[in-house]
């Protein structure tokens, strides 16, 4: 038991204090720099955001999205920053543009092709329900 | 006809993830692509490594086509295209080291020890100014073409084949 919590506190410990510090001039400040961040993804390690990644380009653009917040930019004008210098990969929500309308629409299409086939399967089945055992249904 | 529509659509489905994969197969979906492209190259605001064989200084660089390859003395990579670069610049083209997040020191013992290949080398100690030419890492390579309009990057080590089938034809294009 006390091995386990030893682990648990080695391997919480180091995400804990993985990241550095920073010096936050407000709470309303980092309350905005922790959405801000969370909503960009890491360049180097894809599946994480900025405010999760230890990797050094990570560690760069979180002083950077700080350093410009300062400077009174918006939450999109820092967006679009970075889009200019690293496309929009680095947003988890791209904007619907270029070739990617399909995996915004591809879902709902799907859900609608399977509603459409499931109320067809509904319509065939019911004058069969009244009947007693069909056995001449295909499903 | 209702007995085949599973099937229809279990191998339409098989083909949307066949395309898919065949689509990412070779790529390296982890690199980049740079919205550069095509666009005037940032400026080159850096201090230069002072190395004894620095043959042309930053101001040079104007109207002429090069290559900009992003190093560091810490990056495992970046020993592996070497000998890459070395023949690249060898065969006359204008290199220029980049060199990113790296000690001055580190980065010239390392050029001492491999052979230093760049007419010039800058340095970018904090990674700072790299986030203006989207760098994330190292290596990487861009071609920036006599007008001062990068034409081509690439993450990840060189190799010969690259070289020959991309770099080369920008850098004779623009002479």
């Amino acid at each position: 038991m006390r091995t386990l919590l030893v682990l648990l506190a080695l391997l919480f410990g180091q995400t804990a204090v993985a990241l550095e510090p920073v010096d936050y001039r407000s709470p309303a400040e980092e309350q905005r720099f922790k959405a801000l961040t969370a909503e960009l993804r890491c360049v180097m390690c894809q599946n994480q955001s900025i405010a999760d990644s230890n990797a050094p380009i990570a560690h760069d653009l979180r002083r950077e999205v700080l350093t410009l917040m300062r400077e009174g930019r918006s939450d999109d004008q820092i967006k679009q920053y970075l889009v200019e210098r690293y496309t929009d990969f680095v947003l988890y929500e791209p904007p619907m543009r270029g070739g990617n309308w399909l995996l915004w629409v591809g879902p709902f299409l799907i859900l609608l092709a399977g509603g459409i086939a499931v109320a067809g399967i509904i319509r065939r089945k019911q004058p069969a329900a009244a009947a007693p055992a069909a056995d001449n249904e295909e499903w | 006809m209702n007995r085949l529509l599973p099937l229809i659509a279990f191998v339409l489905l098989a083909a949307l993830l066949f395309v898919g994969v065949r689509m990412n197969s070779g790529k390296d979906t982890s690199a980049i692509p740079s919205p550069l492209i095509g666009k005037p190259a940032p400026a080159l605001a850096l201090p230069e490594l002072p190395l004894p064989e620095s043959r042309i200084a930053i101001d040079a660089l104007r109207g002429r086509a090069y290559v900009l390859n992003v190093w560091g003395s810490w990056c495992v990579s970046c020993r592996v295209e070497h000998p890459v670069i070395t023949e690249l610049a060898g065969s006359g083209a204008l290199v220029v080291g980049y060199n990113y997040k790296d000690a001055p020191e580190d980065a010239s013992r390392w050029l001492a020890q491999y052979g230093n290949p760049f007419a010039l080398v800058v340095q970018d100690a904090d990674g700072q100014a790299a986030l203006d030419w989207g760098i994330y890492g190292a290596p990487e390579t861009f071609v920036i073409d006599a007008e001062g309009i990068v034409r081509f990057k690439h993450i990840g080590p060189l190799t010969p084949e690259i070289v020959q089938d991309k770099i080369r034809p920008l850098l004779e294009d623009a002479p």
